[in-house]
């Protein structure tokens, strides 16, 4: 339209403290380019392509390819307008934003003939900016002092971690000698000793067993001679032999005289001392005629001998009492110690009691031994199970000190902390460095949201974000992840959780952690320009 | 957006076992029927072409002036039929067949005609015992009505142009008694006795039984198309824009359904069905519209086709064996034969003669034609702020964001989200300061809870639909059990209109608007997904008007609502899934559930070109893909498609993660700002080219072969398209593209780069190397195309820009143009006539406009002429004020800078 392709030199009223100035220049320029557009000379586009008379600047038709000839109308697409917006900020806009009806500079420069009714809104926005700048300031100068405090803690902590762990490991080294030389002490020192006396024992014993069990044998085959020497002629036949028909080798229903007489060794009889020959031929299989129902006491043996009962009291084990207060990441370690350890043997002798065949129990000496062994083993256990406690502090340490809490640790004192948020449906538990959560406020189970990934700010400052990752999957989806963005604040907490997008959540999180040094020149630096 | 809920809700149900079988992005065939599945397509199907059993009775007959009428007999078991011809206005032939006496009325399709159509007298030109000739007045055009076996042909000339029953599969199942001992009519002519189990009286499909109180009431015809070897039309099918032979296939079936993850280049039903086919050769063009609501298959055979690949064995085809022919069988469920053969001859003439049965494209608000932002779902309304805020931050116009079901108070439509959504009118007028709009969805199923004060007051005043046995038919949808308003019921209609009245429909504003969903009706535990056919509509079967539930509901009911609640002022704008032919008459329509696949992006172009076929121009797929996550190249690439398609709408999944234009990084940010840039800048010539086909019923999205339809070349052709006439676009739709090969028609011609402006001449195939910012578009020469390339964020804002005209020249340094220009959004270009349409010319180096009854705060800011020549002066003619002018003789190109007349007014630039 015609009407407003006119040159357009406006009039800028800059409201400055007190004092009014007025600058002319072209509509839409900032004052930093304003002495490129001198009135009555030539215009040369600034991306120095053409020059053109300078009444083709702001003519409502772009002949400049960079769009510097319309800085105050919608002809190039690829201009932009620059708002004074007096008691606010100056902004450049897009000049198609340029009479589009909407009003986008607060001082509603850019709606000069679209009929839109703009108010100007600089002096409020410029107020309430000014008022979130000076809360925001403050909270900044809290948070950052609190940052400092974080640091410090942090620096400590670490330091002190670092202490634990060298200490640690020195003590380590200690407990690593303790624990060879208890080894070697349990096996040589006491543990030969104990072998030793409970073999010996154990040989007496059996020795002793094997002298009762001669003599009831040789009972046996007097009992034996006795029944078979039927005619009491103090000498064994072989008609009286095959009266027992178990002795039926041929398994021919019959003992036959051959049979009996091969039992006999070849002879027609035998008398007591030859009897003892072949007697131990036969004794497996002789049926006693006075017991012709024998209860089979060979398979009487009583049931618990069978399995001794070892009475497993777990509490035995090596726990947890003395572990450090980190609690997460055992669970894996606990099953690299099998049940090897099992509890002192010397108890299950005594549960045989019963059996009219049990050991009779050591004597002194022995005993005295093998309680030494028992103790020297359990010290033994004790310093193992201590070293393995070490190292699962020294594992702790080390991944705590692995995490990247900030540049100044800033973030450490997140580490094994969680928050909370609860919305209308769900619980949200954001644990730093470990894992987000979801869990519905009224039962059901908890939803892995993802466990520490990484942080994964912008480049500037890659603390501002933290990304959780690998979370529960989802029904044709990804796995949940979230990403939590951190803001400056003086409190830790978090302050929403969303879901933009199906599975992949995001919650917003203030730490004082990320609060950064008030510039010194702050907060006063929304002028406008001069 | 039928999705995963759906299978979530069939675990519920216990009937979606399938849904777990592996194969999950595919769709389960099993879950629909096949041709055999349906006990009258399989009736139907084994009926073989021979000589037919119907006999027309000559001396039955009636002629009045307008209509003629004629008793059809079938020997097999003598029941009469009722043959009625009428010649319309326009060149189109009606051809209505029922049953002389039913035993009850059968269903005849109400409210997609416009009107009764005009009729032109019959005579008869001669008759004897054989048949007769009538004169279809023009053309030496006549009927022929052969008696022994009943036939008719239509012919010009010598020649043969269509004729039905000319293979003798004319059938129609009269309606009997159940007790009637089955003659076995026509159907199981073949067949003998062992049809009993045919599912004449009862069928069952999956679990689900229907009763079939009015026993067999197929109808079906078969027409031969001499000559012809290329047929078009019948959406709705995920397949190539020509249609394929079907011998020893699925025929193509018209059911409108809700198909889960629809397979690409398939028969199978999909969500709308408008049976309307185009037969096309070099000489001419012809439509057959069957006008029959209920399920319908469609066989197509050709000779041609079966020589290549079967052979001789499909002999019966009569005459010379030489001359291409296609054959095309036509199978419904019940209601009447009523066909209108439109006899062209040309493309247009064809497009004019359905639009002057079924109306034209509706004319959408300007608004509509630019970008929509929608997802399933944005969370909430600071989703909603973020989302808008988003496309001003990377400076992308939008012009609308949608939200699907989630926003609702429990999938209860016309409620919100009272915790998501609590002020819906604060962020709708936060949206409409920045001049943009919304839309909400709004689904025809209605949830049954006593609560609930829209499906109180349709219970209370008896609006649902019912069972066969006479309550409220109930079934399962996106809320749980759900009611289904009976739209066909017009008093239902109207009711459902007022409740979009601001004071009706709580938290809604004049810039919110309207999407209809699941519209199939949708029915997740009922057969195929959708409603039993036995279910009632006042006293027609479900059976009957199942293809029209769709368009009803977008129809007088929502669209009307949305006129309605601006006192009629307004043009509504409301989106459907399901559709039927007329539907064009109510609103956009888009492609359903796709998926971020490639295929996907290449079949969007055959199935909008074969909606703008049959009248419906508004179609657009869903930019991205619905289903699963499209990569950074594939969503650009539909970006710059969609761009170029009507109906422009990003929407994506529930599952899938967020992708609004900027989250793809800066280089995609850029590629798809430009893309949508491009849109907008031709905003006003897609709103013209809206214009025309709400005028004259000409497609908008242009097969090749419609502007040029002697060129042999064209006619397979649906990797590209027109838009109008003048511009053609050849998207790039394949992965990792480092060109595409375009066909540039017409002999003689020249086209356009509209990027670069360079000139390549026509009737070649023309290879243009590509990189991810291309999207190759040509100007025609001869054509003025305007453009408002001052792109600001949305469409409203460019209301008062000036226009940039682009002449583009013809060999014969002549172009011709137009520009439409009106309000953009009310009724008032034809209630009071308020609109500028200008006649542009460029003949003899003066370029001219003339004719306007409007005003306008547009003006024209410049001109491009292409492949001009240099001129020594331009100047204005009115008042004889010079042009500045600058020309690139590289390209040939003038532009005239800033010549700034209005654009309203008569105007002339001579070049010297």
């Amino acid at each position: 339209m015609k009407s407003i392709t006119q040159m357009l030199v406006m009039m800028i009223l800059v409201v400055g403290f007190g004092s009014a100035v007025e600058v002319l220049r072209p509509r839409g320029v900032p004052l930093s380019k304003r002495q490129f557009y001198e009135e009555d000379k030539p215009f040369t586009c600034l991306d120095g392509s053409r020059t053109i008379p300078f009444d083709r600047v702001n003519d409502d038709y772009c002949d400049c390819k960079d769009g510097s000839d319309e800085p105050g109308t919608a002809a190039c697409p690829n201009a932009s307008f620059h708002c004074t917006n007096s008691g606010y900020r100056p902004t450049f806009i897009p000049s198609s934003r340029i009479n589009d009806g909407i009003c986008d500079c607060c001082d509603t420069t850019d709606e000069y003939n679209s009929g839109a009714k703009c108010e100007n809104t600089c002096r409020d926005l410029g107020r309430k900016e000014q008022e979130v700048l000076q809360k925001m300031a403050e909270i900044t100068k809290e948070g950052f002092l609190l940052k400092q405090q974080l640091i410090q803690e942090g620096k400590n902590g670490q330091q002190e971690k670092q202490n634990k762990l060298n200490e640690l490991q020195n003590s380590k080294k200690e407990l690593e000698e303790k624990v060879e030389a208890l080894r070697t002490t349990v096996k040589e020192t006491a543990e030969q000793p104990e072998k030793e006396a409970k073999e010996r024992h154990l040989k007496a014993w059996e020795e002793q067993k094997a002298a009762v069990q001669a003599e009831k044998d040789k009972n046996k085959m007097a009992e034996a001679f006795l029944e078979l020497d039927d005619d009491a002629d103090g000498l064994v036949s072989v008609v009286e032999l095959q009266s027992h028909m178990e002795l039926d080798s041929d398994a021919d229903g019959s003992v036959s005289e051959a049979e009996a007489q091969a039992l006999l060794g070849g002879v027609d009889r035998v008398d007591t001392a030859a009897f003892e020959s072949v007697w131990s031929n036969i004794k497996d299989k002789y049926v006693s005629e006075s017991q012709p129902v024998d209860a089979a006491p060979a398979d009487a043996t009583p049931e618990e001998i069978k399995e001794p009962v070892t009475d497993n009291d777990s509490d035995q084990y090596p726990n947890d009492e003395d572990l450090p207060e980190e609690e997460e990441d055992e669970e894996d370690e606990d099953d690299d110690y099998p049940e090897e350890d099992a509890p002192p043997t010397a108890r299950t002798p005594e549960k045989k009691d019963e059996n009219e065949e049990a050991m009779p129990p050591y004597d002194d000496a022995t005993q005295a031994l093998i309680d030494g062994a028992q103790k020297a083993r359990e010290n033994f256990e004790e310093s193992e199970r201590a070293l393995r406690d070490m190292d699962d502090q020294i594992r702790n340490i080390e991944k705590e000190i692995s995490f990247d809490f900030g540049p100044e640790g800033e973030f450490s004192y997140l580490y094994s902390q969680c928050y909370e948020l609860t919305t209308s449906e769900y619980i949200y538990r954001l644990c730093p460095f470990n894992r987000v959560s979801q869990k519905p406020k009224y039962g059901g189970s908890e939803t892995n949201l993802g466990t520490w990934g990484t942080w994964a700010g912008p480049e500037s400052n890659k603390y501002l974000v933290m990304k959780y990752e690998h979370g529960t999957g989802c029904w044709q989806g990804p796995n949940r992840s979230t990403t939590v963005k951190l803001t400056c604040g003086k409190e830790t907490v978090v302050t929403s959780t969303s879901e933009p997008s199906r599975c992949e959540y995001l919650m917003e999180f203030i730490t004082p952690a990320v609060c950064q040094e008030p510039s010194s020149t702050d907060p006063q630096r929304n002028h406008d320009e001069f | 957006m039928f999705s995963f809920l759906l299978f979530r809700m069939g675990l519920l149900l216990g009937l979606c076992v399938f849904f777990l079988l592996g194969g999950v992005w595919a769709v389960d065939r099993g879950n629909f029927k096949t041709c055999n599945q349906s006990a009258f397509c399989k009736r139907q199907r084994a009926l073989k072409p021979g000589q037919s059993s119907y006999r027309a009775l000559l001396d039955t007959l009636e002629l009045s002036d307008s209509r003629l009428t004629l008793q059809l007999i079938n020997d097999n078991n003598k029941v009469h039929l009722l043959l009625e011809l009428y010649r319309l206005q326009g060149n189109i032939t009606r051809v209505k067949i029922n049953e002389l006496k039913p035993l009850k009325p059968r269903f005849e399709v109400p409210d997609v005609l416009i009107g009764e159509p005009p009729t032109e007298p019959l005579s008869v030109l001669s008759r004897d015992d054989n048949g007769l000739v009538l004169s279809l007045g023009v053309e030496s055009q006549r009927l022929i009505v052969s008696a022994r076996p009943f036939r008719l042909d239509i012919m010009e000339g010598p020649e043969v142009l269509l004729s039905l029953n000319s293979r003798g599969l004319l059938a129609f199942e009269h309606l009997r008694l159940p007790k009637e001992p089955q003659l076995h009519c026509q159907s199981a002519e073949g067949g003998g006795k062992d049809k009993e189990e045919d599912g004449l009286w009862e069928e069952t499909f999956k679990s689900h039984t229907d009763s079939k109180p009015n026993g067999p009431t197929a109808v079906s015809l078969d027409f031969s198309l001499p000559g012809v070897e290329h047929v078009y039309g019948i959406p709705e099918h995920a397949d190539n824009l020509k249609l394929k032979t079907t011998d020893g296939g699925e025929p193509y079936r018209l059911y409108n359904l809700d198909v889960f993850q629809y397979e690409l280049y398939n028969p199978m039903a999909l969500y709308g069905a408008v049976p309307v086919m185009l037969a096309h050769n070099t000489q001419r063009t012809m439509g057959i519209f069957w006008l029959n609501a209920a399920e319908t298959w469609v066989d197509i055979s050709s000779n041609t086709a079966g020589k290549t690949v079967f052979g001789k064995m499909l002999d019966f085809v009569q005459g010379s064996s030489e001359t291409p022919q296609t054959d095309v069988r036509w199978i419904s469920e019940s209601g009447i034969i009523d066909v209108f053969i439109m006899l062209g001859p040309k493309p247009s003439d064809v497009f004019t003669q359905y639009a002057s049965l079924t109306g034209t494209q509706s004319f959408p608000p300007l608004t509509g034609l630019a970008y929509h932002q929608c997802r399933w779902n944005y969370n909430d309304q600071d989703d909603v702020k973020a989302v808008d805020e988003g496309f001003d931050q990377h400076d992308i116009p939008c012009d609308f964001i949608w939200l699907d079901i989630e926003h609702t108070d429990g999938k209860r439509y016309f409620t919100w989200d009272p915790h998501k959504f609590p002020q819906p009118k604060d962020m709708l007028q936060g949206i409409k300061d920045k001049r943009r709009k919304m839309v909400a969805i709004v689904d025809p199923h209605i949830k049954v809870d006593s609560g609930y004060k829209i499906h109180n007051e349709i219970r209370d005043k008896n609006f649902y639909v019912k069972n066969k046995d006479g309550g409220d038919y109930e079934g399962w949808c996106w809320p749980g059990n759900s009611g289904y308003p009976d739209f066909t019921n017009p008093e239902m209609r109207a009711w459902w209109a007022s409740m979009f009245a601001y004071d009706q429909y709580e938290g809604s504003m004049e810039n919110l608007y309207t999407w209809n969903d699941m519209n199939e009706p949708s029915v997740f535990n009922g057969p195929e997904v959708t409603m039993h056919k036995d279910a009632m509509h006042g006293h027609w079967e479900h059976r009957d008007v199942h293809n029209l539930y769709g368009l009803y509901v977008q129809h007088r009911a929502t669209a009307e609502g949305q006129i309605q609640r601006s006192g009629g002022t307004e043009r509504p704008f409301v989106l459907t899934r399901a559709f039927f032919a007329g539907s064009q008459r109510y609103g956009a329509v888009w492609t359903g559930d796709n998926a971020a696949e490639w295929d996907h992006l290449k079949i969007s172009v055959p199935m909008c070109l074969s909606l703008g076929l049959v009248g419906i121009s508004l179609c657009g797929a869903d930019v991205g893909g619905f289903f699963k996550s499209p990569s950074a190249e594939l969503l650009v690439r539909w970006y710059q498609t969609g761009a170029y398609q009507p109906f422009f709408r990003a929407h994506a999944h529930l599952d899938t993660p967020r992708r609004e234009p900027w989250l793809f990084g800066p280089e995609n940010t850029a590629l798809i700002r430009e893309a949508i840039r491009q849109r907008y800048a031709l905003l006003p010539y897609w709103y013209q080219q809206f214009y025309q086909a709400h005028k004259t019923g000409q497609p908008v999205m242009r097969a090749l072969w419609v502007e040029y339809p002697k060129d042999t070349a064209t006619f397979t052709i649906d990797d590209e398209f027109l838009i109008g006439r003048d511009l053609l676009v050849h998207t790039v739709t394949e992965e990792g593209a480092r060109g595409v090969t375009a066909y540039l028609p017409g002999l003689g011609e020249v086209w356009y780069d509209v990027h670069t402006f360079q000139k390549h001449n026509g009737a070649q195939n023309l290879y243009i190397p590509v990189t991810m910012s291309s999207i190759p578009v040509f100007q025609r020469g001869g054509s003025i195309i305007p453009r408002k390339v001052r792109v600001r964020r949305s469409s409203e804002c460019m209301e008062n820009d000036p226009y940039t005209l682009f002449v583009a020249l013809s060999p014969q340094r002549v172009a011709e143009g137009e520009l439409y220009i009106d309000d953009g959004h009310t009724f008032n270009f034809q209630t009071k006539k308020e609109f500028i349409h200008r006649g542009l010319s460029f003949v003899n180096n003066v370029l001219t406009s003339k004719y306007s009854n409007f005003s306008t705060k547009s003006w024209i800011e410049k001109v491009l002429i292409l492949g001009a020549s240099k001129p020594s002066k331009v100047t204005l003619k009115m008042d004889e004020t010079s042009v500045d002018f600058e020309f690139d003789a590289s390209m040939s190109v003038l532009t005239l800078r800033k010549p700034g007349m209005n654009a309203g007014a008569d105007w002339a630039v001579v070049l010297l």
